[in-house]
């Protein structure tokens, strides 16, 4: 992306390099969070279509500026930061989880080899960065000395924790087809249309994937941190004005992550899923795709009931930990023993 | 700049480039809106109760429990890694041994289950 903007510029010289990375960076970022407020929309309007309710209809047409309206008064609120909690880190945990939620999207691709850093090591950056988003939540449940954020802020660490250890066996799984941690590459190893795609040999992976990435995000029906009855917002709880509209921004743009990243292991990224239809560009058929995953999250927000902490802690440990390790050594076995494993120099 | 920093470049100005925006947001949003603390406002939120006590009291072990089992099995995760991606190299051979080093771990998870580990009452 960065040198396809290079390029672009016609030029020569570091200043000009310096132009096009950023450019590449907003044309990410601009369009992500743009995204983001009409996820949020999309989101309360399949929830309420699901529930025979209207959902917002004032704002504008059909009310798809309410999420710009919830952004300019969230935004005219006074910044309340409680008189026992640690200012500085109760300030910086909700900034860190919108931090990390933006620099995620650095190695997705949205068309071949166009990322803002198509990284040899692509599905690690990945998985390290979401890995430190424990830390935003974990800093404003101990930030803000209060019962509801701090039982919130530890619930929802170890359940990150637990999940993240499923995720990344089914990284290991996807990988195995793959043989490099290069984003691209893995869509390369899907190549050609949707019967191709990854998504149909690892359907238990994908599966597995998807619920673990639920979990991964605090989603409905996994999100204990904050579920209402019990803990009020969990560790959102002491947040006002943007500092809770930037947990707001972070945890949805961390869903279309995970939208994006299913698209990428699973869906075949950017390639068109049947033949003839080559000619639309990729990165509308990656949109598309991450619109169905976002899609697929919306719908288990408004079918599935909340899970207790227990159970949701013996699903993490119990099944899907020796679920998908079961699965590595299943996939790896066929794929060694039927000699389906790439070969690379 | 070696061709490996390079790489990682265009991330360390996005890095920047958030890091400016997440705190424009809450800055803007701190000059912008009339600011009018008082006592109750900031008081801890407890559903109307004075707080009796600092909140950072005792928890369950068990949240240090799944914190040092997430290790263990973070850190296998990052072994298996290097592996996949040279699996097709290493073959048969590497698969085996990748398999013995699993069934090493699982003999630990049997254990810490059988010891009561993961329950969760």
């Amino acid at each position: 992306m960065v040198e396809w903007f290079y390029a672009l510029y016609g030029g020569e010289g570091s200043l000009l390099y310096m132009a096009a990375i950023i450019s590449s960076i907003l044309l990410v970022v601009l369009p992500l969070l743009l995204c983001v407020a009409f996820a949020v929309y999309f989101d309360r309007k399949i929830w309420a279509a699901v529930q025979m309710r209207r959902g917002p209809n004032v704002v504008g047409p059909w009310g798809l500026l309410q999420s710009f309206a919830d952004g300019i008064k969230l935004f005219l609120k006074e910044t309340i930061i409680p008189a026992g909690a640690n200012k500085g880190i109760f300030l910086i945990a909700p900034m860190l989880t919108f931090i990390l939620a933006l620099i995620s999207w650095a190695v997705i691709p949205f068309e071949a080899k166009m990322a803002i850093a198509d990284l040899n090591v692509g599905i690690l950056y990945l998985l390290a960065i979401s890995s430190l988003g424990v830390y935003g939540i974990i800093m404003s449940g101990w930030a803000s000395n209060s019962r509801y954020p701090f039982l919130g802020g530890l619930r929802s660490a170890a359940q990150m924790v637990s999940y993240e250890v499923s995720i990344g066996f089914i990284l290991i799984v996807v990988l195995i087809n793959v043989g490099s941690l290069n984003m691209t590459d893995i869509v390369l190893a899907q190549e050609g249309y949707f019967w191709n795609w990854h998504w149909l040999p690892f359907f238990p992976a994908y599966v597995v994937f998807f619920i673990s990435a639920l979990a991964e995000t605090n989603r409905p029906p996994f999100d204990l941190p904050e579920a209402e009855a019990e803990l009020v917002a969990g560790y959102q709880t002491e947040y006002s004005s943007m500092a809770f509209a930037l947990f707001f921004l972070g945890e949805y743009a961390n869903i279309l992550l995970m939208s994006a990243t299913m698209a990428i292991l699973f869906l075949g990224g950017w390639q068109a899923p049947l033949p003839g239809l080559d000619f639309i560009p990729g990165w509308i058929w990656m949109f598309l795709k991450i619109c169905f995953g976002f899609f697929l999250f919306a719908m288990v927000k408004a079918f599935v009931p909340r899970y207790r902490y227990d159970q949701l802690m013996r699903l993490g440990w119990k099944i899907f930990l020796p679920l998908s390790l079961v699965l590595v050594v299943v996939y790896a076995g066929i794929w060694v023993y039927g000699g389906l494993v790439p070969v690379r120099g | 700049m070696p061709p490996i920093l390079e790489d990682y470049f265009p991330i360390l100005i996005f890095l920047g480039i958030a890091i400016v925006m997440a705190m424009l947001f809450v800055f803007a949003a701190m000059l912008v809106a009339r600011q009018a603390p008082d006592p109750e406002k900031l008081s801890a939120y407890e559903c109307g109760f004075e707080a009796f006590d600092d909140s950072r009291a005792q928890f369950d072990v068990r949240f240090y429990l799944v914190a040092i089992l997430f290790i263990i099995f973070d850190l296998e995760i990052a072994f298996l890694f290097p592996w996949v991606v040279s699996l097709g190299d290493i073959g048969v051979f590497g698969f085996w041994s990748m398999m013995i080093f699993l069934g090493i771990l699982t003999v630990g998870f049997v254990y810490e289950w059988k010891k009561g580990a993961l329950e969760w009452e």
